[in-house]
């Protein structure tokens, strides 16, 4: 007997019976024993005890470090119900919602989900999520080209973060998309440049605020020039600095995505975190993933309901908007919950924190030697400096005292090797700040 | 009704739900035209609020540990709650993607030796475990083969076969990787008619995606004659891993010819589904295709396991980090509870509970498809056709009886078809419960079909106006209160 396998011995002879064979492997005949004929070289069944004590090997093999770094994740402040709640066994253990009457747990925090990222994106319907920031971008991609079907081009800024943009190439590549990418100028999205390359072939442009090096981008009279061209304005922007910044409605967005790792969900090596998307209403068709929407039971009741299912894989097959099905749902609900628990004040504040550290330890890190001011703009919570000393040594040091330093953005472009970019969090105390001023000082 | 309300309709002005610390630094002012112009209308709700509301919203969903969910292809098994605590580990949460590699030593040995054991499990040479879902792992499959043509410069491969039972994913992902899919017909045992793929396969083929055991449940016995029809006309063979719970230790994808695979974590191993995610759908190719694989790579040099994002020949980034980490670690640990000696079982147990149930209702319920089946099978309604209830129907009178309905409507070569999967970890009560209320359901269908018909009478809402939701989306609180307006 096995804890997973409540079979008794006694139960498998009545149900052979039942079945009219003679033994378990009558069950597998249909499977040609050439097939059969092969050993299993996997480790043993450990106990629970073994399980445990391997595991806790494991983890302390990996060194919990204090990050001063972001590029994509952020180490917010997790509020501790969070995974009590969805951990909750009727929301971690059930299907996709497909039977809505004993899915309405599921559907309406969907429905709250999708009310609170339209909030937040100004924008007026979002999808139940996507696996990550980067694959909702390249969706979106696939939607501007889906929305505008004869023109093939897509317009991608330099400054956004490189595994977005590789991304973009590998989906990119088997639907013969063609990416151009637009330079930057000193560090944000050039407009002279977008007004040079954007063209009648072109669906889409694609950028990013705050961008790879921490800064906020101005998209003051971009969707003019885009729209002149019938192309679609893709901003992906971090969604915990919607707080503060101008939405991408307010900028003319068709679609909004990004990353929503930055609201409160725990690092963990890369992985789940959650992809948003919005879009305009008019755009509604051509979104690839759920919709939640409102409707009635038979008593006329208010409930929810998976809507506008004849976008999707199960329903249109080869001619779906996209082939997603598992999406990152207990994501959305971890996400939905931050953000009521954070409510208005709470997230405002948590990010109003986050933008005063950045800037506290960058005026102290520019009386250093050892750093100089790279871009004259604004930033929010990550910020990007050129680095007089070896990165690798710098960041040696940092993590002998348990930090994760700076990013080198010479790991993502040769050209900007030495320049080095800090992400400041709410949960970065004035003490961890200053103790990591003291030892770059002392470099 | 107050437990029926929207988390907005509990929010009263100026509640709180959070504490931040105090910060002693000064404040810092942001530039006011990059400002926002009007606050997000979130909610303003206590701790307790919060805890209340969505411990109530849960109530409203039926999960595994609530009672049977037969739901076919879904492998809706238990998820064990050590792994849980395993993967919460602060070892493993607290960690940033971009530590150095000798700092997250532990989660690439996780990373490594989970691919090992999928590879082993299926057959094949090597897998990448960054795609996120099933879905993910078959587009990643298919611009694998997409690459591989290319790279052969026989460009004219543009079209790739697709059963008609085969996942919506299917045809789906072939779209976005830029293929043509071809359907081809099964037998009446749904298993791929040969002379059907014979006349469908030519130089145009890429390749074939292929559930074995497909999704009515029947192992395609003439695998081997159809890999070699693919194979000798150029193509490869893609399989999707959504039913490999019934061969796991009795037969291998990699032995049967298929050249690339996904395995949905959340299925087979276990990992919790979410509501819809997150998943993992590791994708493992042979050693011709090793080269081909999603960027970057965990690979092990001497002691060190290092992550390699270097190689010239990969289809690219398909992921932001490394996948859903997360995930990964609660099926190795799942992996590691089971070990050799179960993992056979496991496939037997789910064989033996799905063959008796297709037995024990099949004098009720119309069988399509005699013969042993494996993990799953179909029944077509009822088998008296003379009484006027749906599979639906049967489906929602099965929700008053606190059991999760099979999966309905699919695969597609059937008009009434429910599809069955009794995992492995039912017992043969619980399953016995199933069949006497199916019986039950059959006897009501009988007597007064209006019971089903009205049914489910027990559930938090009742039977759902869909096509008043797609007429008129509302899609956000917002939209809502809006509406309320114009009432």
């Amino acid at each position: 007997m096995f804890k997973y396998l409540p079979h008794t011995h006694a139960d498998i002879e009545a149900m052979l019976d039942k079945i009219g064979v003679d033994s378990i492997d009558d069950l597998f005949s249909d499977i040609p024993a050439k097939l059969k004929d092969f050993e299993l070289d996997v480790p043993h069944a450990h106990s629970e005890l073994e399980l445990i004590k391997h595991f806790k090997q494991l983890a302390n093999m990996n060194k919990q470090l204090v990050p001063f770094m972001g590029a994509g994740a952020y180490d917010h402040y997790t509020p501790s119900i969070i995974n009590h709640l969805i951990n909750r066994q009727e929301f971690l253990t059930a299907y996709t919602p497909y039977q809505p009457e004993v899915s309405q747990g599921t559907l309406q925090y969907i429905f709250e989900y999708q009310s609170m990222i339209t909030q937040l994106t100004g924008m007026e319907v979002s999808n139940a999520s996507m696996y990550d920031g980067a694959t909702a971008t390249a969706e979106a991609m696939f939607m501007c080209t889906a929305i505008r079907r004869k023109q093939r081009e897509i317009l991608v800024s330099e400054t956004m973060n490189p595994n977005i943009i590789n991304v973009l190439k590998a989906y990119a590549e088997p639907q013969d998309i063609k990416l151009v990418m637009i330079p930057q100028d000193e560090g944000h999205t050039d407009l002279k440049a977008l007004k040079e390359k954007i063209n009648d072939n072109t669906a889409g442009v694609i950028v990013q605020t705050p961008n790879v090096y921490g800064i906020i981008e101005d998209y003051e009279g971009y969707s003019e020039v885009i729209q002149e061209k019938k192309a679609l304005f893709v901003i992906n922007q971090d969604p915990s600095t919607l707080s503060h910044l101008k939405t991408p409605a307010e900028y003319g967005a068709d679609i909004a995505v990004g990353e929503a790792q930055s609201l409160g969900v725990p690092l963990s090596y890369g992985g789940p975190y959650i992809g948003y998307m919005a879009t305009l209403k008019k755009h509604m068709r051509k979104m690839p993933g759920r919709i939640c929407g409102v409707t009635k039971d038979q008593d006329g009741k208010r409930a929810y309901v998976l809507t506008l299912q004849a976008r999707e894989q199960h329903i249109r097959r080869e001619k779906a908007n996209s082939n997603i099905c598992s999406n990152q749902s207990l994501m959305a609900l971890f996400v939905t919950i931050y953000l009521s628990t954070m409510g208005k004040s709470g997230l405002y504040e948590a990010q109003q924190t986050s933008f005063n550290h950045a800037h506290y330890l960058y005026d102290m890190l520019l009386k250093l030697p050892q750093f100089e001011a790279v871009f004259d703009r604004p930033f929010f919570k990550e910020f990007t400096l050129k680095c007089n000393i070896d990165t690798d040594v710098m960041n040696n040091k940092l993590q002998k005292h348990g930090f994760l330093g700076p990013l080198d953005q010479g790991l993502f472009n040769e050209k900007d090797k030495g320049l080095v970019t800090f992400a400041v969090t709410e949960k970065r105390s004035k003490e961890e700040m200053d103790s990591l001023i003291r030892i770059l000082g002392a470099l | 009704m107050y437990y029926g309300h929207t988390i907005f309709e509990k929010s009263q002005e100026g509640r709180r739900g959070y504490s931040l610390p105090k910060s002693e630094i000064k404040e810092y002012k942001l530039d006011e035209k990059l400002k926002r112009q009007s606050c997000p209308k979130l909610p303003e709700v206590s701790e307790f609020d919060v805890v209340r509301h969505y411990t109530n919203v849960s109530f409203k969903n039926h999960g595994i540990e609530t009672g049977f969910y037969p739901l076919g292809s879904c492998t809706m098994k238990y998820n064990p709650k050590i792994n849980q605590d395993i993967a919460a580990m602060e070892g493993f949460s607290t960690i940033h993607p971009y530590q150095p590699v000798e700092t997250t030593q532990g989660l690439l040995k996780i990373y490594y030796e989970t691919q090992k054991i999928l590879s082993n499990i299926s057959g094949l040479d090597t897998y990448s475990l960054n795609p996120y879902a099933g879905a993910h792992g078959e587009l990643i499959g298919l611009m694998i083969i997409k690459k591989f043509h290319k790279d052969n410069n026989d460009l004219k491969r543009t079209k790739i076969i697709v059963p008609d039972s085969a996942h919506g994913t299917n045809p789906a992902s072939a779209t976005v990787a830029g293929f043509e899919s071809v359907e081809v017909k099964s037998n009446k045992d749904g298993t791929v008619n040969i002379e059907d793929l014979k006349k469908v396969v030519d130089d145009t083929t890429a390749g074939i995606m292929l559930t074995n055991p497909n999704t009515v449940g029947m192992f395609e016995k003439d695998i081997l004659e159809i890999q070699k029809i693919i194979h000798e006309a150029g193509g490869l063979l893609y399989y999707d891993g959504a039913n490999l719970n019934p061969i796991l230790g009795m037969a291998r994808p990699g032995d049967m010819g298929f050249d690339i695979m996904h395995i949905n974590l959340h299925k087979t191993f276990s990992t919790p589904h979410g509501g819809g995610g997150p998943g993992s759908g590791p994708v493992g190719v042979t050693k011709r295709l090793k080269k081909y694989l999603p960027s970057p790579v965990v690979r092990k040099a001497g002691d060190l396991y290092l992550i390699d994002y270097k190689d010239e020949d990969s289809i690219g980034q398909i992921s932001h980090f490394y996948g859903n980490m997360g995930v990964v670690i609660r099926a190795y640990a799942y992996l590691l509870t089971n070990g050799k000696e179960r993992l056979p079982e496991i496939a037997k147990m789910s064989v033996l509970n799905a063959n008796y149930v297709k037995e024990s209702l099949k004098d009720v319920y119309k069988l399509p498809i005699e013969g042993i089946c494996k993990h799953e099978f179909v029944f077509d309604g009822l088998k008296d056709e003379s009484i006027d209830v749906r599979t639906l129907d049967i489906a929602k009178r099965l929700l008053d009886f606190d059991m999760h309905p099979p999966t309905v409507y699919f695969p597609l070569m059937f008009k009434e078809t429910m599809m069955i999967e009794p995992v492995e970890n039912e017992s043969k009560q619980t399953i016995d419960h199933f069949i006497k209320i199916m019986r039950t359901i059959a006897k009501e269908a009988k007597k007064d079909p209006s019971i089903l018909k009205n049914a489910p009478y027990n559930t938090p809402v009742r039977r759902l106006d869909e096509a008043l939701a797609a007429r008129k989306p509302i899609v956000s609180f917002k939209d809502y209160t809006d509406s309320l307006k114009e009432d």
